[in-house]
């Protein structure tokens, strides 16, 4: 589906989404965390969307919100999506883990939990993946410092 | 009956092996904590980040222009796709107009990248198998494609040629006579690796029907590269997303259907034909022109975000830049093939022998940097 197509089927569903701008590269959809499983689960599974291959999920650290990043491609369509989502809790940010609809999406969650301290419910292996077990703090946020391993400019 | 008696009181149990991380056959510093019961094994965990450089975090305080430097020591095998890869997502976001010179170069040279870096994991799955004379053949045939990055990129592996908006500098004058002059050796030695190795009845027993991974799961672990063609999956991403010329070009891409370690290790050979075979659709044709359009010293990305998709010789490298519109990216992402690759080595190695799985991770092709970024 071309993306004005794509977001067009999109908004007929029932969820609470926001798109993006139309100058973005690909279509970007904000969906709220409660939604986020369901959403996920539909995108893989509706036979237009079919979402089945989930190329890139990252975190962004944006100081007052946490946001997580899911880059999803169809490999029957070829079309491309980007869903975001994000959360204002910082200390401890909950989010569901997409982990049984893509296998990937297990080990990228261990990243974003590694470097951005991002909590994923029902996650099988939840463990630091990069750093060992005692590290303190979250490297990949805005606000780590660690003077002894950083030249800070 | 005296048999199940003696059985039952061999009472087996399961226990803990560390592959690594200083082991032969996982090329780098990877550590895999194996389950094993006897030989058969229940679980495979990696434990990563022994040489974790944290370049993510590096390229949020770097130039655009620095963080290129960066991206070759991920991949060191495919360094000048990852490079590439970086220059294409700044070009785009800044809406620059590459002259067709500068793409072919950089498609010729991605191309002798992919056939080094298959000729040294030819060489090496070989070592791994225990068949130690492959590597040397291996590594004579990359020896002069590394002799022809040398004389025109000035390196022979951290090559650095790419820079936003074009080439560091023109190529050699000996450029296209010598990448003729290897084209011309390697089709008459690749059927040599063929003759060494493929048809020799122990390598084969040691990969077929080993590490079988299904399409779907190959869908689902998000494989991509030789991995997820070894299982039918069609990702190469320079035919669905075309950058560079390879839109200009006709191949095939390289597929097998039955995803066991033999048709990752074919995939791979296919590979270097088709790659010969582009290389020589376009090494007599170089457009004239430029080699660089100019950029300013400080190159600063509009207010965005911008993902690039590049076929490395392991897979799918993505990058991703989102920017506030200052001279350093506000995050930056590097979406590895080789750690979407390494995360189904517990799916497909569970239930087979240790030696299984060092064949199992050989058509992998794991490069450890490139996971720990």
């Amino acid at each position: 589906m071309q993306t004005e197509a794509l977001q067009k089927y999109l908004e007929a569903w029932e969820f609470e989404l926001t798109f993006g701008e139309e100058t973005d590269q690909f279509l970007n959809v904000n969906v709220h965390p409660h939604q986020l499983l369901e959403f996920m689960r539909k995108l893989k599974s509706d036979p237009e969307t079919y979402f089945d291959y989930l190329f890139c999920l990252t975190a962004v650290d944006w100081e007052s919100t946490m946001e997580v990043v899911y880059h999803l491609e169809s490999t029957k369509h070829r079309h491309i999506l980007v869903v975001r989502t994000k959360t204002d809790e910082r200390a401890t940010p909950v989010l569901d883990s997409v982990s049984n609809i893509w296998a990937t999406a297990e080990f990228h969650e261990r990243e974003a939990f590694d470097f951005f301290g991002i909590h994923f419910k029902d996650h099988p292996n939840l463990k630091r993946l990069f750093l060992t077990e005692d590290w303190k703090g979250y490297p990949l946020r805005k606000d780590y410092t660690d003077e002894a391993n950083m030249v800070i400019k | 009956m005296e048999k199940t008696l003696l059985y039952e009181e061999l009472k087996s149990q399961e226990y803990f092996i560390n592959m690594g991380p200083q082991h032969p056959a996982t090329h780098g510093v990877l550590r895999l904590l194996l389950t094993v019961d006897g030989e058969i094994i229940k679980k495979v965990e990696p434990d990563l980040g022994y040489i974790h450089r944290s370049i993510e975090k590096m390229c949020e305080r770097d130039s655009y222009q620095q963080i290129v430097h960066l991206t070759d020591r991920m991949d060191y095998l495919s360094s000048h796709i990852n490079n590439e890869a970086v220059c294409l997502t700044v070009e785009n976001a800044l809406q620059l107009d590459i002259p067709d010179r500068v793409k072919v170069i950089r498609t010729i040279i991605g191309e002798l990248t992919r056939i080094a870096s298959h000729c040294l994991w030819w060489g090496v799955i070989g070592m791994d198998l225990g068949a130690l004379s492959t590597y040397f053949y291996g590594f004579r045939d990359r020896e002069m494609i590394n002799d022809i990055f040398e004389e025109t990129c000035g390196a022979r592996l951290t090559m650095n040629y790419n820079i936003p908006g074009g080439l560091m500098f023109d190529i050699h004058p000996n450029f296209v006579k010598r990448t003729k002059e290897f084209i011309t050796h390697f089709r008459n030695k690749l059927p040599e690796y063929d003759r060494l190795l493929t048809g020799n009845i122990i390598f084969q027993n040691r990969m077929k029907g080993v590490g079988i991974l299904s399409r779907e799961d190959a869908i689902s672990f998000g494989a991509s590269g030789p991995v997820g063609r070894g299982s039918g999956y069609s990702c190469d991403v320079r035919k669905h997303h075309p950058y560079s010329a390879y839109d200009k070009i006709s191949f095939k891409e390289a597929l097998q259907t039955e995803g066991d370690s033999f048709a990752r290790y074919r995939v791979r050979i296919d590979e270097m034909w088709e790659s010969m075979n582009i290389i020589e659709q376009l090494i007599d044709n170089i457009p004239e022109g430029d080699y660089k359009v100019a950029t300013n010293a400080v190159i600063k990305l509009p207010k965005g975000e911008f993902y690039q998709k590049v076929e490395t010789a392991r897979g799918e490298l993505g990058v991703y830049i989102i920017s506030t519109g200052t001279k350093n990216p506000y995050r930056m992402k590097f979406r590895s093939p080789g750690f979407s690759n390494l995360s189904l080595l517990n799916h497909i190695a569970v239930g087979g022998k240790i030696g299984d799985l060092v064949a199992s991770m050989a058509t992998l092709d794991l490069v450890i940097p490139d996971i720990d970024r």
